[in-house]
């Protein structure tokens, strides 16, 4: 039944039909409404039995999650941003010891400079941690992806991160549908645990390992994540049998037939993209996307052959490892290293600037016409760089740049339109 | 055959040897069929005092509970001379996750026990005094400000010493670790610094807090059981000497750790609700003296060049902690209540 919702709304009330019993939260923006209306539906009696624990930090959150699934419990937890790398020695905990918690990360920029706003810089950051990452394109996606998230890690175990852009979907009320609790209870059956503390099984968990066989415990996160690969799409033709709707995969193309350029991306700029080709279509470019869902595991082969048509490929990013460039463009490199096109990286949308549909006009006619440099930074305004430059070189005592640029723009305006 | 007399202290102490008692009143590490919880086989070094209070702890709580329990357990000495790969010395359900995180672990299985209605089912989180009063500090914390149902046990060594001995903020005064050199003026660690961690954990009102160490282990055994015997979150705190860090011999472990008692330094108490309940008295007061002279961390205090401004100021903590605790008593009980210094109503 499709009901106009918020998204973290709709993602909250989708963890609910999943039945954690385990949940656990500390707030930070973006992710709050989602944790809150899980709070409340415990708090109700609505989701029951589950246990709500309320943690002073999210290496806390985390850390609850670890003791309840290595007890046996679905745990499920949310977070963004700082709080990701606040409790990152814990997310690769959680990988190392294969315990099948979900998270979903409402992807925002991390500081400094402080900034709560949208890009996937702390997606980024955890991408070697041994958690499948699965992006959402719109909400109803981040919403049904839970509940593919939660079979893939309890079959494989392996936790999921789902990540939906924050702000741009969480805070965004859209018709969609909520997963019913029968369907989802005939889709997810109850998690049963490859290992668990029982007092009358007892079992050491997280034992020290040396050089001796480290490698090959690494290497069998390694094949889980293989598998994962198998297992995405499988799932998602069962989602959609089951549901009536596609969601999920490893790769998503666009129209891509013919096409001699392909935007690749990740999340929800991906609906804007498609509206950016879809004009460059009508004006006779051959133009086409394809979406990322399943960044780890990384689908090699699906990206390679969903690009295999592609004189030229476009790769947009909200993140980028600084002194380099692209983080998803590497991947897409290493997936396309024999065929026969070139490969441009944009940088676009950090700190949550708009990704306006004319700039990725502009972008995908200038991609056409051979015009892109190598890496590419969207709308960046090249005057506030030189200025602040220019009192750099002027004084050694400078002072913060985030604050002279501030002072310098006079307004922290937004940048739409 | 000459009969042998029997001497009641046996071991220069009020411990009572457990065959000159009715078996209803052993000790639970002399009960044959006791759970070896900690088992024999592992790597930790001769004298460890943290391999022995642990064992004498889990034992106990694992009686208390009828065997449903589960540890969580911190990085550390004893995680890592436990479960060295491919081997295990613990016959119970055990955790490890990381350094400073086994009281909120140990909140997310007891959560999950809760949800699954195995309440049956008790936790203990336990790790070394790195990943209590500091690293895991935020975590304790808050497991404490929720009252969740784990019994979270401090093996303090007063350092690092999984790392080599580097101080934390358990290191008393002047002791030397391996950044807290015994050179120039001021050698050793600081005076004025430190958490006290049981007067912490008092402040958060649980409903336990009691200290111990591994020279009364009837003591430490009684009070991990009376530390079963509730719910909600506990703390217990156990002084467990480090040959290796401390730098005393492995076979003065016990002897340490008592004179840590009897000097005042190490104040053995309980605690319920935030309010100090029993303490137990010194035996047998005794000069810090006796204490720091034979452990080498102190070696600097003593010798060619002797400080006993320092060894003062040593003596002058303890004697604080003797007046503020009540330590000193004329009477011979085991347990002193402060509420009731004339035994009125004993």
């Amino acid at each position: 039944m499709l009901r106009q919702i918020e998204g973290s709304r709709a993602v909250a009330e989708t963890v609910a039909h999943c039945r954690p019993e385990v949940v656990c939260a500390y707030p930070i923006s973006p992710q709050t409404h989602i944790i809150e209306a899980v709070g409340a539906m415990v708090k109700a009696g609505t989701l029951s039995p589950c246990e709500f624990v309320n943690v002073e930090s999210e290496f806390a959150a985390m850390s609850v999650a670890i003791g309840a699934s290595a007890a046996g419990a679905r745990s499920y937890t949310a977070t963004s941003s700082q709080g990701l790398l606040f409790m990152i020695e814990a997310v690769y905990n959680a990988a190392g010891l294969g315990l099948p918690i979900v998270m979903t990360l409402a992807n925002r920029a991390i500081g400094a400079p402080i900034n709560i706003w949208n890009d996937h810089s702390d997606a980024m950051a955890v991408r070697d941690s041994g958690w499948v990452q699965l992006f959402a394109e719109t909400n109803q996606e981040a919403a049904d992806l839970h509940v593919q998230a939660f079979r893939l890690a309890e079959e494989l175990s392996v936790p999921v991160m789902v990540c939906m852009d924050g702000f741009i979907l969480t805070h965004a009320f859209e018709g969609l549908d909520v997963p019913e609790q029968s369907d989802v209870d005939a889709f997810l059956p109850p998690y049963e645990p490859r290992q668990v503390l029982d007092p009358d099984d007892p079992v050491s968990i997280g034992a020290m390992v040396g050089p001796e066989a480290f490698e090959e415990v690494r290497y069998l996160a390694h094949l889980r994540q293989l598998d994962a690969l198998a297992r995405i799409p499988t799932l998602a033709a069962e989602f959609s049998e089951a549901f009536g709707r596609q969601s999920g995969g490893l790769v998503s193309p666009y129209r891509t037939e013919d096409a001699e350029t392909i935007v690749v991306a990740l999340g929800s700029v991906l609906g804007t993209i498609k509206d950016a080709v879809d004009v460059r279509r009508d004006a006779g470019d051959r133009v086409g996307v394809v979406g990322i869902t399943s960044f780890r595991p990384f689908p090699r082969d699906a990206v390679r052959e969903a690009l295999s048509g592609a004189r030229r490929i476009v790769v947009v990013e909200k993140a980028f490892s600084i002194g380099f460039g692209g983080v998803l463009s590497t991947d897409v490199a290493m997936a396309t290293h024999d065929a026969d096109c070139s490969l441009r990286t944009v940088v676009a949308g950090l700190g949550g600037r708009a990704i306006t549909r004319r700039s990725l006009e502009e972008l995908l006619a200038a991609a056409s016409r051979d015009e892109l440099d190598t890496l590419t930074f969207l709308d960046l305004d090249h005057g506030i760089i030189e200025r602040e430059r220019a009192r750099m070189t002027a004084t050694r005592r400078s002072g913060p740049s985030a604050e002279n640029i501030l002072r310098d723009l006079g307004t922290v305006a937004s940048r739409i339109g | 055959m000459t009969a042998q007399p029997v001497r009641f202290y046996q071991v220069g102490s009020f411990a009572v040897g457990n065959r000159l008692l009715p078996d209803d009143d052993r000790t639970v590490q002399s009960d044959p069929t006791r759970s070896n919880s900690l088992d024999s086989g592992h790597r930790a070094c001769q004298g460890c005092g943290e391999a022995l209070g642990a064992r004498y702890a889990i034992d106990a709580a694992m009686r208390a509970s009828q065997g449903q329990l589960v540890a969580v357990n911190a990085t550390g000495c004893l995680e890592v001379f436990s479960t060295p790969y491919p081997e295990t010395s613990w016959r119970i359900p055990w955790l490890h996750s990381v350094f400073g995180n086994a009281p909120a672990v140990a909140t997310g299985v007891a959560a999950a026990m809760k949800v699954k209605g195995r309440s049956d089912v008790r936790v203990i989180g336990q790790a070394g005094d790195g990943g209590t009063v500091d690293i895991g500090f935020g975590c304790l914390s808050g497991m404490f400000e929720r009252n969740d149902d784990v019994l979270f046990i401090c093996y303090d060594n007063e350092a690092y010493m999984n790392t080599g001995v580097q101080r934390s903020g358990a290191t008393p005064p002047a002791a030397r670790t391996a950044t807290t050199e015994a050179v120039g003026p001021e050698p050793g660690n600081t005076f004025g610094q430190g958490k006290d961690l049981p007067r912490l954990a008092m402040a958060h009102d649980i409903p336990y807090v009691a200290t111990a160490t591994v020279a009364d282990l009837r003591d430490l055994e009684a009070k991990v059981e009376r530390a079963m015997g509730q719910r909600g979150a506990r703390y217990l705190h156990i002084l467990v000497p480090c040959p290796l860090g401390w730098g005393s011999a492995p076979g003065d472990t016990i002897k340490v750790a008592r004179l840590a008692k009897e000097t005042g330094l190490f104040p053995v108490f309980e605690a319920e609700n935030g309010t100090v309940t029993t303490v137990s008295p010194i035996r047998h007061r005794t000069p810090v003296e006796a204490y720091l002279s034979i452990q080498r961390r102190y070696a600097h205090l003593f010798g060619e060049n002797p400080r006993p401004d320092i060894v003062a100021r040593i003596q002058a903590i303890a004697d604080r902690n003797i007046a503020t605790y009540g330590l000193l008593v004329d009477d011979e009980s085991d347990n002193h209540d402060p509420k009731d210094p004339e035994g009125v109503t004993a």
